[in-house]
Order: C-alpha cells, then structure tokens, then sequence
C-alpha cells in the first residue's frame, strides 16, 4: 500500500505544519503595535482608562501571555475557532458566511484563468515567432506587470460607468429582492467585472509558463519520433506536447488553489466583494485576534489540503513520479 | 441611470456656497422610497452606547433615540423630551417625556428607561458620559412615568448638550437590566425608539432598515427603506454614486479630491453642514517631553513656517477654514481676538534660531486615515525643511498610530478631534494637565502642562452664566493662542453629497448620525 503509507504520511506532517503556523500566527500578530481595546477606542474618539480595561478584560487581554496561547491552542484542538468579541459573534459563523462569496468569485477566477491561460499558451507555442505569438506574449505581461487594483479601478471606469454593461461593485443587486434563477443571474451579472480583473493575472501567468514549456518539450526526441511516424501536428500537440508541458501548469495551479479560501484582498475591496480577504484585512487593521487568527488558520489548512492534492493530481498527469518516490 | 433635467442647476450654485439647498425644505415631504447611502468602515455593531465608531453612529441613529435634538446653532430641540425647565440656580433640569413612545419591541418607553440609561447602563459603558456623570450629576431620579429630573452637584453649561443621541442614546431597560451590558445577545438586534428599524445586517454587503410603522411621530418617517452599503474603495464608492447605486455619500466617504468632480454632476446636491456639534478641528499634535519641542520660540517658528492656506487649498482640497485657536469657530465661545501667525518664513527661521535648534531630526508619525492625510504630511515636512527643520516621516497603522500617540511615542503626529458642541467637553481635555493619561490617544497626548489654563478651564466649565463662561474661555484662548500647545491647522469639513431629490437630509448639527427622520424623497 505505498499510496495510503504516502498518504498517511502527508497528513501527519500537514497536521504538525499547521499547528507550527497557528503558533507563529499567534506570535507574529502579538508583535504588532496595538490591541484591540486601543481601537475600538480610537474609533470612538474618546477614552478613559475605565473603557479600556473594561474592552481588556472582555477581550481576554488582561490574562497572561501564556494562558492566552494555551486558551487558544486547547481551543483549536477541538475545532473551536473562538469568539470575535468586537462583533460579538462566533468566529467560524463569520468565516462561514464569507466563505461562499469568496470561493464564488476565486474558483471563477481560477477555472477562467487556467482554461485561458492554457489554450493561449498553446497557441502562442503553435505560433511561435509569429504576430499572434507576439501579440498574445504582450498582451499577458502587460497584464501580469499591471497593478490588481488600478486594473480593477480602470475596469470600473470604462465597463460600469461609461459602458453600463455590467455593475462596478457588490455581490448582488441591493434591494431587488430577486430570487432563485433570476438571484444566479444576477450574481453573476456581478461577478463579471472582479472574476476577470483577478482571471487576468494568473492567466497572463499560466499562458506565459504553458507557452515556454510546450517550446521546450517541442524540441525533444520523442517528439520528433511522433512526428516521422507521420502523426498529424494537431495529435503531436494535444497528445505529447501539451500533456508533457502541463507539469509546470499543475505546480502553479496547486499554488493559486490554496489561495481560494485566503480570498483576494485587493480584487474583494475595490470591488466591495464580501469575502474573506477583506474580513481579514479588516480583522488585522482592528487586531481583531480571534477573527484574523480563525481565518489564518482556515486559510492555511487550504493551503495545506490542496498540496496535498496537488501532489496526488501529479501521480496522475505523469506516473513516473509515483515509480521515483 | 437617467437624471431629470430640471436638477442641473449645481454646478453654479455650488461654487458659491457648498450648503443645503434651502427651497427643499419648503416643499410637502412625500411618503415613501428607499434612499441607499454608504457606510465605511463596516461598524463592530449598532448598538451605539457600547460603540462610538463613526459608522455606527450613522446607522444607530435612525434606531436609537436621545431626549433632545440640536439646531445648527446648537439650539435645543425637542426629542424624547418635548419639553424641559432649568431651575433659576442652573443645578436642576426636569424633562418631560413624549407620550405613546414604544420600543421597537413593543414595550412601552417611560422614565424608567432614561433613568436606566443615564443613571446605570451609559454610566458604565460610555466613555463619554462616563465622566460628566461622575463629575456633575448628584441624582437622576423618576418624578412619575413621564417625566426625569437631573440634578447637577454644581451648574455645568454643557450638560444638555450630552442629551443628544451620539451621546447618550437611550436604550430599552427592559432588555438590559441585570444582564453583562457587553456580552447581552440584544447588542447583535438593537431595539431603540427611533424611526427605522433593523430588518437585515449582511456583513460585507449592506445594513438594511425599515420604517417603523408604530412611530411615534405621526406619519413620520417619510421613507419605507434605507440601505446603507459597505463599500471599501473610495474610488469604487464615487463610482458607485456616479452608476446610481448610492444616492449620499455620507462626509468623509470619498476623497476630498473627487468632491469638487462629483459637486458637478447632474441631479446633486452638496452640503457641509451637520457637523456643528462635533466641529473637528485638525492640528499637528506636539510632545512637549522632547525639549526642543517644549521651547515656545521653536512651536511658534513652525507655525509661521506652516503655510496653511495653501494646506487647504492643495491638501484638503479647498474645504474648511483656518482657525485661530484651540475653540472652532462652528462651536460657542469663540473668540478670533487672539495672536495669530501668518505664514512668514523670514519670521520662522529667526525665531527657530532663537530657539537654539540645531538641525536634529524630529519625527513627524504620519495619520494612516487614507490619502489626504499622507499628503499632508509630505507638505508639513516641504514647508518646514524650507525653514530648515529636519523632518523625518514615519508611517504606521490605525492600531500603531493610536497605540504610540497614546503611550506618547511620538515628536510630531497629526490628529483631528471633535469639540461637542462645548470647550468643556470637547477642547479643555487637549489641554489640561489632569488629561495626561497614558494609554488615551485622546488626552493630552502632548504632555502641555500649565496651571493658568488648568484653571481657566476648571473655572468655565461651572461658571453660573455663559457671560462669566465667555469671559474665562476669552482668557485662554488669548493664552494658548501665544503659547501654542499644539499647531492648529484647520477646522475641517466633510461635506455630504446626496442626490437633490433626496430632500431635507441634514437639519441638526449632528447631521445625518441624528438618522433620517425627516429626510424623503422626490
């Protein structure tokens, strides 16, 4: 059973890496300037030592460091992902409430990025030297190199208020009270404008790495067997070029998937997108403890199931690397 | 969206006053309508006495309520209470309640309630009430079902002005007695007396309220729906308003340089009023603790080095007014008699000399609320090493910035503080030596200390009369105005932009946190 022995393996490590991480998150975010208390009662515009000690004392401040790590830790032992007493709700139910939000709009992003990224760094290796080549070469750094927000900003701009096709910001339309089929249209509607601005990226990403890999793998031997045993180019491509060029492609893909629950900080606020990337900007801004370590940690468990994952997908796309390991 | 034609008349107007159009409040409300305005940040939570945060004060005060209500000149007006008397010796002011007011809940609101909230509930939790109370009320007492009587240990000018919602909302006693005020699950469904009530909260999106049908004003509110939406780019939210998704931009909500741009556009109304009780008054906040700082000669150099009519103009695009002191010129007892220093950059240098500087850095901690304020620092930095004073900027968050200027961990930083209607309130806790508490970014962070204005502050905060009120707060005007505690630079304006047809939207000094009661739509 070396598959469920590499499997067990892989858990148990995961497991330790995330304890690791939710110690150091704890550690790291003690380490800002700042508590939670200093704040609220920033926020207020006025303060008394009484208001602060009150806010201490209910947000578990006022215990010792010790008993602060070891109250959060027993508590993540059993799922427990504690209380944001700024909202005065259960940390997991705000996560949770996130959570469809965000993989909506990363999940898009991510099918819509890899699909194009791959089909345009096919055609541009097909193409290779060639206008189009050229053209889709550009057109995927100016896109990588440009700045997520000002794209974002700028896609307002022209396609919600000088085109009026689609909505510039939201997760639905306000108000409308529409439901069922017509609510998924409508969120649709609005997903539009943030899945590509946030598509945009990772596909200039994933077409300039599909372009150099198929460039590489053209040139192998056994690509030039296929092709004196007189296969037609469109085979070579699809069968031994691009299936041998996706190894890369998969490495980033598992990367950017472990980003689908972190969110995308950028892409959700200028879009004014609920998800999770921003109730984390936020959490950290108002040292919101609880709220922002709840969401490190939910993150970094994605992050961690999704190498998995990813390492398991690579057994499939090329089954060498089970024979090595 | 389309806008009708007949609104375009703005952009002339607006140039000339940036007001409420007046010729709105003579037409008939009419009933009905859902009006979207903006919220940012998202508040912690609505119920506004255990929170003070801007935005939750702007949707509180659509549910809660306080006794009274103020004018634009700070006039009292009838809220809760619909009447009150002052006793002749200033110490004992008896309010009586409106009949038939009920909770959102449906229980009966009655003198019960504000002898809760003021004697027990915001006594406790109110950082604000806190301390008026505990310094000037002897008693809060029930007098029958309808009416309160507050009496004061000495006459205290200002203590109708904290009858005003953001200050002391009243909340349901019923609801809170006897239970941990903080930890009470009636925090996350706020149940007030107010004209709208909560009908959704959905994090990241949008707060929901609906008119409260059992309204104790009759036919009052106009509107059926206010939905105010988080959105946290202020680019997206000028966007926003410009596709027709938002109709008011609340102050402050989007970049000072995107008001004039958006003033301009058809069907929309801008106006800075609404902001006389609170007043914020902008300065450069000084730490006296550093001795080169604690030298009077070297403030009023860098005050002579501060070309502030420029700061106004290139920095906060245009809006506001230069001050003359500590006391805003929007709130009472203002005096503009008092030595001013006019931008002079010979008159600097010489008297930074004077001082004995000597080229050493001095540290000047950026106010990380956004764009304008980053600015401003790199201009304050321009204009001072033009008098040869060594500026470095240091940066930090909104949790960093308040941590250090609370603990004092700083030579020069910004801040922008609200006066309350009153200098006993809202100014004298900048500068007197009993406001030096660590761990208070809103104290005298600055470590100023002088007897005189200890006691002219102590003093006018009791007098018996606002002549001997007026007097005393002349005096140290005239007094800090020379000495220059800290550098005053300007008595801001968040001007609201709404569409026209959103009528009758601002008419309290407190603005739009006094809630849409009277705010409806053409």
């Amino acid at each position: 059973m070396p598959f469920l022995n590499f499997l067990a393996g892989r858990i148990a490590k995961g497991l330790l890496v995330l304890l690791a991480i939710a110690i150091l998150n704890f550690l790291l975010i003690r380490a800002a300037p700042g508590d939670p208390a200093m704040v609220m009662a920033g926020e207020a515009g006025a303060a008394d030592a009484v208001f602060l000690e009150q806010l201490r004392q209910r947000f578990g401040l006022d215990k010792p460091f010790i008993e602060q790590l070891w109250l959060y830790l027993k508590g993540y032992l059993v799922l427990d992902l504690g209380f944001s007493y700024r909202q005065q709700q259960p940390v997991l139910g705000l996560i949770m409430a996130r959570l469809p939000a965000t993989l909506l709009l990363t999940g898009t992003a991510f099918v819509l990025s890899l699909g194009m990224g791959m089909v345009l760094g096919i055609l541009a290796a097909r193409r290779v030297g060639r206008l189009s080549d050229s053209a889709i070469t550009l057109a995927a750094l100016v896109f990588y190199a440009t700045p997520l927000f000002w794209v974002a900003l700028l896609a307002q701009i022209v396609f919600a208020l000088k085109l009026g096709w689609v909505p510039n910001i939201g997760y639905e339309t306000i108000g409308a009270g529409y439901t069922g089929f017509r609510r998924a249209l409508d969120i649709g509607h609005h997903l539009i404008l943030p899945a590509l601005t946030l598509g945009l990226f990772f596909m200039a990403l994933y077409a300039r790495m599909m372009r150099a890999s198929m460039l590489e793998v053209a040139g192998a031997d056994f690509v030039k067997t296929a092709r004196a045993k007189g296969l037609s180019e469109g085979l070579i491509t699809r069968r031994h070029v691009a299936r041998n060029a996706l190894l890369p492609v998969v490495t980033l893909a598992g990367l950017q998937a472990g980003q689908l629950v972190g969110g995308a900080v950028l892409t959700e606020t200028v879009f004014a997108w609920p998800g999770i990337g921003r109730l984390m900007f936020e959490a950290l801004a108002q040292r919101d403890y609880a709220l922002l370590l709840g969401v490190f940690f939910v993150s970094s468990a994605m992050v961690v199931a999704l190498n998995l994952l990813t390492d398991i997908v690579y057994r499939a796309v090329d089954p060498r690397i089970e024979a090595a390991s | 969206m389309r806008f009708s034609p007949s609104c375009l008349g703005l952009a002339a107007a607006l140039t000339a006053a940036l007001t409420f159009t007046p010729a709105a409040l003579a037409q008939t409300p009419k009933r009905g309508g859902t009006v979207h305005a903006v919220l940012q940040p998202e508040p912690p939570m609505l119920m506004q006495g255990l929170n003070q945060n801007g935005p939750t004060l702007m949707v509180g005060g659509n549910i809660y309520e306080s006794l009274l209500r103020f004018d634009e000149k700070l006039n009292p007006k009838p809220s809760l209470a619909k009447s009150w008397e002052i006793s002749a010796d200033a110490k004992t002011y008896t309010f009586r309640l409106q009949e038939n007011v009920k909770w959102h809940d449906g229980k009966a609101f009655s003198a019960d309630d504000v002898v809760f909230t003021l004697d027990k509930f915001l006594r406790e939790v109110h950082p604000r009430w806190r301390p008026v109370v505990n310094a000037q009320v002897e008693k809060i007492e029930k007098v029958d079902d309808l009416t309160v009587r507050l009496t004061l240990k000495q006459p205290f000018g200002p203590i109708l002005l904290a009858m005003e919602v953001s200050s002391t909302p009243m909340v349901p006693r019923h609801l809170y007695e006897g239970t941990d005020y903080r930890a009470n699950p009636a925090n996350n469904t706020p149940i007030g007396t107010g004209p709208y009530k909560l009908k959704e909260w959905r994090k990241g999106s949008f707060i929901h309220l609906v008119r409260n049908e059992d309204y104790w004003i009759k036919d009052k509110p106009n509107l059926d729906e206010i939905y105010w939406q988080i959105i946290p780019d202020a680019a997206a939210r000028a966007v926003a308003y410009e596709t027709g998704k938002i109709d008011v931009l609340t102050g402050g909500s989007v970049d000072v340089y995107d008001v004039a741009r958006l003033s301009k556009l058809p069907n929309t109304c801008v106006s800075t009023k609404g902001w006389e009780m609170f007043a914020p008054h902008a300065w450069i906040s000084v730490n006296h603790r550093n001795p080169i700082l604690a030298n009077k000669s070297f403030r009023q150099g860098l005050m002579h080095a501060i070309d502030r009519e420029t700061l106004k103009d290139v920095v906060f695009g245009g809006l506001g007014k230069i001050p003359t002191g500590p006391i805003s010129s929007k709130t009472r007892f203002h005096d503009p008699k008092v030595t001013t220093f006019a931008f002079n950059l010979a008159k600097a240098k010489e008297l930074i000399k004077a001082s004995g500087y000597k080229g050493e850095p001095v540290k000047l901690l950026g106010l990380p609320y956004g764009e304008m304020w980053t600015r401003l620092g790199e201009a304050v930095k321009q204009s001072l090493a033009d008098a040869g004073v060594n500026i470095v900027i240091e940066s930090t968050d909104v949790a960093g910035w308040t941590a250090r200027t609370g603990n004092f961990e700083f030579d020069l930083t910004f801040n922008f503080l609200y006066q309350f209607g009153d200098p006993a309130t809202g100014v004298a806790r900048s500068y007197v030596s009993t406001n030096i508490v660590k761990g208070n970014p809103f104290g005298n962070v600055g470590g100023y200390a002088n007897p005189e204005v200890d006691r002219l502050f102590a003093q006018a905060a009791i007098a018996p009369s606002d002549q001997a009120r007026q007097a005393l707060y002349t005096d140290v005007q005239k007094l800090l105005a020379e000495e220059l505690p800290v550098l005053w630079l300007l008595e801001m304006d968040f001007p609201t932009i709404h569409r026209c047809s959103v009528k009758n939207l601002v008419n309290t000094a407190i603005g739009v946190n006094d809630g849409f009661r009277d705010a409806w739509k053409d």
